[in-house]
């Protein structure tokens, strides 16, 4: 009885999950998609992938220094940002492009707000944007993927949406060669971003995010419901004119984005009913998006828009508290 | 079959398999008895005996102060050597009545059958006042205050406690296994106290044992045993009417104004001894945690000191890094092990150093958990960080004082934030400004 008891308040014991584990859980849950990526695209993405993770963790480290305030890089939530940057970038990025995502996401999407938990906006999305606007040539040049060991090259290609965008806006109608081409899409066999190629990894990696209970269903269930529903109501209206609900699905980054950006839980809503509505919002703005706006693809901008729109999502999905009823006359109802 | 439950709330683990198979043990008396004035809700007792004089087991020794108060009584016969302030389970040192048992423990006046047929509610209810009952789920409140509804709030349900959902405690469990005949007729006189027929018995899904057992001794009597969902806080009293009732007891208000009445299996028990002459002077409680050799569930005569318990469950596991009144969820910690156990001591649980989670807070991430597990459904994060810097105004109109401090919010957030802790600082200084004005 020498040493000294701690004293405090209840409760005495914790959940154990921490911050940090929910952060490393989340890149175990990309791994999938990083090896698909390279798998696909070949030591381009390898390098793109360690540029944006290593550029975000030296740049988290900078900041924090500068700011006077103790280095917190070991919590993960920089080289997570790093590896979704990455996902979220062309195969072909030049280094500097990468590098320059990194110091826009860390610096000016987080770290100017305080760092974790301050910041609006998902960093990555934020550098993505940034990229998209400033350097659009090297943002939007993509190749066919070259699987490792086909002896295949790089080829310039242009991604499923961008083929449908292009021949709507051509012809008004479907390129022919949209169809038939799911399954391939479906485990990553087209061109895009390198993350987002794959809906089969980044189901597994979701999959293994939902059994640690780190995501919950509202914000993926309702995000890709709403894209199926909308996109689905699109299709039946005009078939020959916009795709079909299961295209919207797996092309794209509309899986990436339900899956691993939009419950990004520092910018997603805090109640049950702020994420169900954040989810709907994601999905909505994302047809709208593909279907009329002028980029082919429009998850980003979706989400940054309900990440905007999170604080007062907030505000007016309080939960109704306990207790809050009109107080029951005499004896209450049977 | 979808079990009765509340909105929010969780799971943790409950490791109550290092005492649920223990049978109820009786605690030998100490050296001292160390009985408090203050173990209840309300005014303490006001001491009625001396130093130096000598008393029987049973005996008044302070008298109740107030309405709001209960009487305290020898816990067994022998000398009243001091009536001095001694370390106390609020951490002060508060005045208590130290006795030295003779080793006779002879009764004062010996129990006798209650016979309640020939007692009115109001007879029934001053026993209970009497025998100095209190709440004795943790919550120590006068039991015959609760017992004592203004007209205006009738009551149609009398609800009974064994939800015992506080992990590692298992003392309701076993009473409910082992004592059910003495507590179904502390339940019947509840009833004739209140008038009520619907009586329900509250029992987490995790003790199959006590629900037979429960379900057996009510058989024919009128009174139903309702499987709760395993979940915490499933025993707290709000959460408990609204899985039992449907109804919500409305914020700020009290179980009568949903016309309910709700009593820990334990006061029932302690309610059919009030009846038969027998004060409150024991109460089972459960001596667990991975900082005691043998875990176990003793019956405790009130006023022993929590070091007497330990040395009779084997004595400590290693260094005690914690020692926690109650369950880990809402006990408090305690100063030493002198601190005796009253009649709100559900439990003495021990904790070793790497038993204790010890992590440094990190930023909110808005994951939302706090949110999910609420079971007041009110927004932990936002009032705690409304209380930390002091704007206690905007914690109040976050609805702060609709907190139940379960914990659950501290209990799941990732970064090991002090959430309920700053909700209670919100509400205390909520309530000083309501003081003020």
């Amino acid at each position: 009885m020498e040493k000294q008891l701690y004293l405090s308040s209840s409760p005495h014991i914790s959940e154990g999950q921490t911050t940090d584990q929910i952060m490393r859980a989340v890149i175990y849950a990309l791994l999938p998609a990083c090896a698909v990526a390279i798998y696909f695209f070949g030591m381009s993405a390898l390098a793109v992938l360690l540029i944006c993770t290593l550029g975000c963790v030296a740049v988290e480290a900078v900041c924090q220094r500068i700011m006077g305030r103790p280095l917190a890089i070991g919590d993960g939530s920089a080289a997570l940002t790093g590896i979704l940057l990455a996902l979220n970038l062309p195969p072909t990025s030049p280094w500097w492009l990468a590098l320059l995502g990194a110091v826009v996401a860390i610096a000016i999407g987080k770290q100017v707000y305080g760092g974790l938990g301050s910041n609006p906006f998902n960093p990555a999305l934020v550098a993505r944007v940034v990229l998209l606007i400033s350097f659009p040539v090297q943002m939007t040049t993509w190749t066919a993927p070259a699987p490792l060991g086909s002896g295949l090259d790089a080829v310039t290609t242009a991604t499923p949406l961008g083929d449908w965008k292009t021949a709507v806006m051509l012809t008004g109608k479907l390129p022919e060669t949209m169809h038939g081409g799911l399954g391939s899409y479906f485990v990553g066999n087209m061109a895009g971003c390198l993350g987002e190629v794959s809906a089969l990894a980044l189901l597994l990696g979701a999959a293994y995010l939902f059994w640690k209970r780190i995501i919950t269903w509202h914000v993926p269930v309702t995000y890709l419901g709403t894209v199926v529903l909308l996109g689905g109501l699109f299709w039946i209206i005009n078939p020959a004119r916009y795709p079909d609900p299961l295209f919207h699905l797996v092309t794209g980054g509309l899986m990436l984005g339900a899956f691993f950006m939009a419950t990004d839980m520092v910018t997603s809503p805090v109640t049950t009913k702020g994420l169900l509505i954040f989810g709907c919002g994601c999905g909505v703005l994302t047809v709208l998006i593909r279907l009329f706006g002028g980029y082919p693809e429009g998850v980003s901008f979706a989400i940054l828009l309900m990440n905007a729109a999170t604080p007062l999502i907030d505000r007016y999905t309080r939960p109704r508290k306990f207790g809050l009823v009109a107080p029951q006359a005499e004896g209450g109802k049977g | 079959m979808k079990l009765k439950t509340f909105p929010g709330g969780l799971h943790p683990p409950d490791n109550k398999k290092w005492s649920a198979d223990k049978p109820i043990e009786d605690c030998p008396l100490p050296e001292e008895l160390v009985i408090p004035l203050a173990q209840h809700i309300g005014a303490p007792a006001e001491a009625v005996v001396n130093a130096g004089g000598h008393v029987k087991k049973g005996q008044l020794i302070a008298q109740a102060k107030g309405f709001v108060s209960v009487p305290v009584h020898a816990s067994t016969s022998g000398e009243v050597i001091a009536v001095e302030p001694r370390p106390h389970s609020s951490g002060r040192n508060l005045p208590a009545i130290i006795i030295r048992p003779d080793g006779e423990d002879l009764w004062e006046r010996e129990p006798h059958a209650a016979d309640l047929d020939a007692l009115s509610a109001e007879q029934l209810r001053d026993l209970i006042r009497d025998g100095g009952l209190v709440g004795m789920g943790g919550a120590t409140f006068p039991t015959h205050v609760k017992l004592s509804p203004p007209k205006e709030r009738p009551i149609d349900t009398l609800i009974l406690n064994g939800a015992e959902c506080e992990p590692y405690l298992t003392a309701d469990h076993r009473l409910m296994l082992e004592e059910s005949e003495r507590l179904v007729r502390g339940v019947e006189v509840l009833r004739r106290v209140l008038g009520v027929n619907k009586v329900l018995i509250g029992i987490e899904a995790n003790k199959p044992d006590a629900i037979a057992t429960m379900e057996a001794a009510v058989a024919g009597r009128d009174m139903t045993v309702e499987v709760l969902e395993v979940k915490y806080p499933q025993g707290a009293e709000k959460q408990l009417i609204k899985a039992l009732t449907g109804r919500e007891v409305p914020s700020g208000g009290l179980p009568m104004d949903v016309g309910v009445v709700v009593q820990n299996v334990g006061t029932a028990a302690a309610a059919a001894d009030a009846v038969a002459g027998i004060p409150l002077i024991e109460r089972i409680a459960t001596v667990t945690g991975p900082g005691i050799v043998t875990p176990k569930n003793l019956r405790v005569r009130i006023g022993t000191p929590l070091e007497h318990l330990v040395a009779f469950c084997g004595g400590l596991q290693g260094d005690p890094a914690k020692i926690i009144m109650g369950g880990p969820m809402m006990g408090m910690t305690q100063l030493s092990l002198e601190v005796p156990a009253t009649k709100g001591t559900s439990g003495v649980l021990l904790f070793r150093e790497g038993d204790v989670p010890l992590r440094d807070e990190g930023p909110c991430i808005r994951c939302g958990r706090c949110v999910r597990v609420c079971p007041a459904r009110i927004l932990p994060t936002t009032i705690a960080a409304y209380a930390r810097l002091d704007l206690v105004e905007e914690a109040e109109a976050m609805d702060a004082m609709d907190c139940i401090e379960c914990g659950c919010c501290t209990y799941t957030c990732p970064a090991a934030l002090p959430l309920v802790q700053a909700i209670r600082h919100a509400k205390g200084a909520i309530l000083a400004k309501r003081r003020k004005v």
